[in-house]
């Protein structure tokens, strides 16, 4: 029996919401990823660890299909990523939500409008007031409601990750990206950020991947924890384990 | 060696150019249409380049009429200053300049909101909430570029010609009605008409190269001030190629 750590359900009793199987991807001569297998079920949450240049950003771009990966498959909510084009790949990302590292705030619209454009974009028939009351809500959620008529330029990096946070949330997405989600914060802002995404992960019941190399981050967020090293998924576990681990490669975490 | 490398750069450069400009009618027309984003695009591109081309257009009609006087004076022939300007202007001066300003404005900022866009992942952010950023993005400025610019050029060339007018009147007295129909009885139909559809492509050039250079920006915000800058130099160049090509082609098939 194959038990998830986070959950302790059977892994095998329901489909994951992501697997990615034999994935490579290079780019030149430089192999980026190199075999790598993962599988999420639905409500994990699993931090992928690595040094910085080990690939975890194109991990996460390979998902979501902003790149192409050269072989293996990739399966979101059971749909082959690469299959995937036109309105299907629309729909699919509809599920997906996907926090940018340096936000992506579009910076000539305002925050409301930055919140509205994903929910227009996706769904069009909504009402100006359904819009109204999705974006007052997905606001409320990260405590910034009273932003809503400010420009990006207008907030600080805290605040504008969790503007991001929200834009993110706007869908209610089943599986959320995070690509190094307390990068340029401070500590304090950053554990903050972790809290907030481990809360509306509870909220929303979302499935979570997300991208890191902030310790802070792994021991809040992580219930599982996957160590990529060499492109390759070279440690799968929790963090407690990982602690404990004689593994050289793992301790240089771990320390 | 290293001029071999150039040259298979600019190759390089001018293949992406010509692929990016195949995509653009690749995309341009199929649903779905990004028609708020292209009407505002119209306003930002065109009505807010109004004032700067007004204002370039009105002193180039006036300096170059004062340029022109002392010549024409000294020819005899002072009285076709209003003909010979308002050819000058209408066929070539005009659109050529305002293409130029309009580059300088529009290029540039085209340029560097992409770039800034490309490397702060906004392009991908908006990929992610289900819109096609190349329509959306680069298709409405394009296409706003290559509407606006023939208006522009319009309203450059009247503005031109009252700065011509006020020109003609520091040193001597020309009525109104006599400058006015000094220009459109010298002025024909072959005047006007490659000169404004030769606008079309210097603004289709000036939208084309500043969303090129701005979707191909590297390197943070480096990159971004580079891109601004080429999106400038690269259609200042077009501009004048295109120029060249039309009044050859316009002369070739006996328009010109």
């Amino acid at each position: 029996m194959n038990i998830d750590i986070s959950t302790g359900k059977d892994r095998a009793a329901a489909p994951p919401v992501l697997r990615i199987a034999h994935l490579y991807k290079s780019f030149g001569a430089h192999h980026v990823l190199v075999d790598f297998n993962l599988e999420l079920q639905k409500g994990e949450s699993v931090v992928v660890l690595g040094r910085s240049g080990s690939g975890k950003s194109v991990l996460i771009k390979c998902i979501i299909g902003l790149l192409k990966p050269d072989q293996g498959t990739i399966m979101v909510l059971g749909v082959r990523v690469q299959d995937a084009k036109g309105e299907s790949l629309d729909q699919l990302r509809a599920k997906v939500g996907f926090l940018f590292q340096s936000n992506a705030l579009y910076d000539s619209m305002t925050v409301r409008e930055n919140l509205e454009f994903p929910l227009r974009r996706h769904w069009m028939r909504l009402s100006r007031e359904q819009v109204n009351e999705r974006v007052l809500e997905a606001l409320n959620d990260v405590g910034l409601a009273h932003t809503i008529e400010m420009m990006p330029e207008e907030l600080s990096g805290g605040m504008r990750k969790r503007i991001a946070l929200a834009r993110t949330l706007i869908l209610k997405p089943e599986l959320i990206l995070y690509d190094e989600p307390t990068t340029g914060l401070d500590p304090i802002t950053g554990k903050e950020i972790i809290r907030l995404m481990t809360d509306m992960q509870q909220k929303y019941n979302t499935t979570s991947l997300i991208i890191s190399h902030d310790m802070n981050c792994v021991k809040i967020a992580g219930k599982r924890i996957v160590i990529l090293i060499d492109g390759k998924c070279y440690a799968d576990g929790s963090y407690e384990t990982f602690c404990r681990s004689s593994d050289a490669r793992v301790k240089q975490f771990f320390e | 060696m290293q001029q071999e490398t150039s040259i298979k750069l600019f190759l390089a450069e001018a293949g992406d150019l010509a692929r990016f400009s195949a995509r653009f009618f690749r995309e341009a027309f199929r649903p779905p249409y990004e028609v708020a984003a292209f009407i505002r695009q119209c306003f930002v591109i065109g009505y807010r380049s109004l004032g700067l081309v007004s204002l370039t257009t009105f002193i180039m009609g006036l300096v170059l009429t004062m340029q022109l006087r002392p010549s024409m004076v000294a020819y005899g022939v002072a009285s076709q200053i209003p003909a010979i300007v308002s050819i000058a202007v209408v066929r070539e001066i005009g659109p050529v300049i305002t293409a130029l300003i309009f580059a300088g404005k529009i290029g540039s900022s085209i340029g560097a909101e992409l770039g800034s866009m490309k490397v702060t992942e906004q392009i991908d952010a908006m990929e992610v909430s289900g819109t096609n950023p190349f329509r959306y993005l680069a298709v409405t400025r394009i296409l706003a570029a290559t509407l606006m610019l023939p208006v522009l050029v319009l309203l450059g060339d009247a503005i031109a010609l009252y700065g011509a007018y006020l020109g003609v009147n520091i040193r001597g007295i020309t009525s109104f009605n006599l400058f006015w129909s000094q220009v459109f009885d010298n002025l024909s139909f072959s005047d006007v008409l490659p000169a404004f559809i030769k606008s079309y492509f210097f603004g289709f050039a000036v939208g084309t190269v500043g969303c090129y250079k701005g979707y191909s920006s590297r390197k943070g915000t480096e990159g971004v001030g580079r891109s601004a800058n080429s999106a400038v130099v690269v259609a200042s160049v077009v501009i004048f190629i295109i120029d060249l090509l039309t009044v050859q082609i316009a002369e070739a098939i006996g328009i010109n």
